[in-house]
């Protein structure tokens, strides 16, 4: 994929918006990538979570929302414990998602009726009312 | 003495078992879990947007008429426990936040709770050796994998459960009841939580490593807290089985289940029936009902 980057987007208003809602400051990432490293979900992620934390810290909103990097985070904060700056990334993650279901068009993660039948009756509850917080506007 | 208790959703449900056999167990400790009237769902989530005002009202709420009863609050769920334990947390900490969620609830909660798993009520307030003297029926010679999972331990300086990678509280406990404790490098990992909603495959895959890990450690039984990752390592074990051949089933028991068997407890009373994976013929093995 190519990018192309442009000082003039460089922490816009993007940025800021996740920033506000995750309470994070993502300047404070030098790429490590030790949340990529130990994240347990990072074989299924598109990119992982360090390069979507610069894509944001660049303003590149369309790269950032488009990937599937937050939706997969399983908010497990192993990547927010071992971050060596102290960024809550899954707090990030979280702000990733928000910013998509909380747009006007209300792009929900999950359809509930394309669930396969007899999943309701199978999952526990518990599932449910974590993965609807995290996937529904 | 009595601990007042938050059971959460779906220990009324799908982890039944895990709400009779602490009940059962508490018991045969002499202690009572006396459960919280008018208790709702925790939200199952820790809100991590800051602005999510909305939902840290359901544990807020929880913890409110909490205190009215008591001062002590255990919980049996890994998520219910951090969600309430973080909740608690912030409420004491941020005045802004605690006057938002007061004028919502309409109660007035400081935040002065204490917030207990059902472990370290175990551990800190009767004491594995009490335990240990409790056992009628020891687990010797069985190789049990103690499954922390992410909720109990993360974020480790609002939890403070244990250490944040080399947790051993866990083990102490199926130490106390005789069995041989399995460490494993995955123990801390996640099982995929709610991916199991959002991404089931994903879930699959990350319950897969974490049992394989444990299997290749030597387990014979992996022991959870959560119901959330019961389902996801115990109830998926046919998809497991189905993407990966040479996968073998493994039991997963919730630890108060074990404890009931340790205690002498009869076996048809702890509610295997609920478990995937049946426990009984490992039981029999070796010689434990």
């Amino acid at each position: 994929m190519k990018i192309e980057l442009n000082r003039n987007r460089v922490h816009n208003e993007f940025t800021k918006k996740v920033e506000l809602i995750s309470g994070q400051n993502l300047f404070a990432c030098y790429q490590c990538g030790n949340c990529t490293a130990g994240c347990p979900v990072a074989f299924a992620m598109e990119v992982g979570p360090h390069e979507v934390i610069r894509y944001t810290l660049l303003g590149l909103e369309e790269e950032a929302l488009t990937v599937n990097t937050f939706w997969l985070c399983a908010s497990c904060l192993q990547c927010t414990s071992r971050c060596p700056k102290g960024i809550d990334i899954a707090r990030v993650m979280d702000a990733l998602r928000m910013v998509v279901l909380r747009k006007k068009d209300r792009k929900d993660y999950i359809q509930i009726s394309e669930f396969p039948d007899g999943f309701l009756e199978r999952v526990p509850q518990i599932a449910f009312i974590s993965g609807f917080r995290k996937f529904l506007s | 003495m009595d601990y007042l208790y938050f059971p959460g959703c779906t220990l009324y449900t799908k982890a039944k078992n895990l709400d009779q056999t602490a009940r059962d167990c508490s018991r045969l400790l002499g202690f009572e879990l006396k459960e919280l009237p008018n208790w709702t769902c925790c939200g199952a989530t820790f809100p991590l947007a800051t602005d999510n005002i909305m939902a840290l009202l359901p544990p807020s709420r929880i913890l409110a008429r909490a205190r009215q009863e008591g001062t002590i609050l255990t919980t049996l769920c890994a998520i219910c426990f951090n969600v309430i334990k973080r909740t608690n947390r912030l409420i004491q900490n941020d005045g802004e936040k605690r006057e938002k969620v007061n004028n919502f609830i309409e109660l007035n909660y400081e935040g002065d709770l204490k917030i207990l798993h059902y472990l370290e009520i175990l551990k800190q307030e009767i004491g594995y050796s009490q335990v240990k003297e409790r056992i009628r029926r020891p687990l010797t010679g069985l190789k049990a994998a103690a499954y922390y999972g992410c909720m109990l331990l993360r974020p480790f300086d609002e939890m403070g459960f244990d250490d944040k990678e080399r947790p051993t509280l866990f083990e102490e406990f199926l130490e106390s009841m005789g069995a041989v404790a399995v460490d494993f490098p995955y123990k801390i990992e996640c099982c995929g939580s709610f991916q199991s909603v959002g991404s089931p495959e994903v879930a699959t895959e990350c319950s897969y490593k974490i049992l394989g890990s444990a299997v290749k450690n030597r387990a014979e039984v992996v022991v959870t807290t959560c119901p959330l990752c019961t389902f996801n390592i115990d109830h998926k074990q046919a998809e497991i089985k189905q993407s990966h051949l040479d996968f073998n089933p493994i039991p997963v028991l919730y630890f108060t289940q074990l404890l009931g068997i340790a205690m002498g407890l009869d076996y048809q009373s702890l509610g295997f029936e609920q478990n995937y994976v049946d426990p009984l013929p490992l039981f029999k093995k070796k010689g434990l009902i």
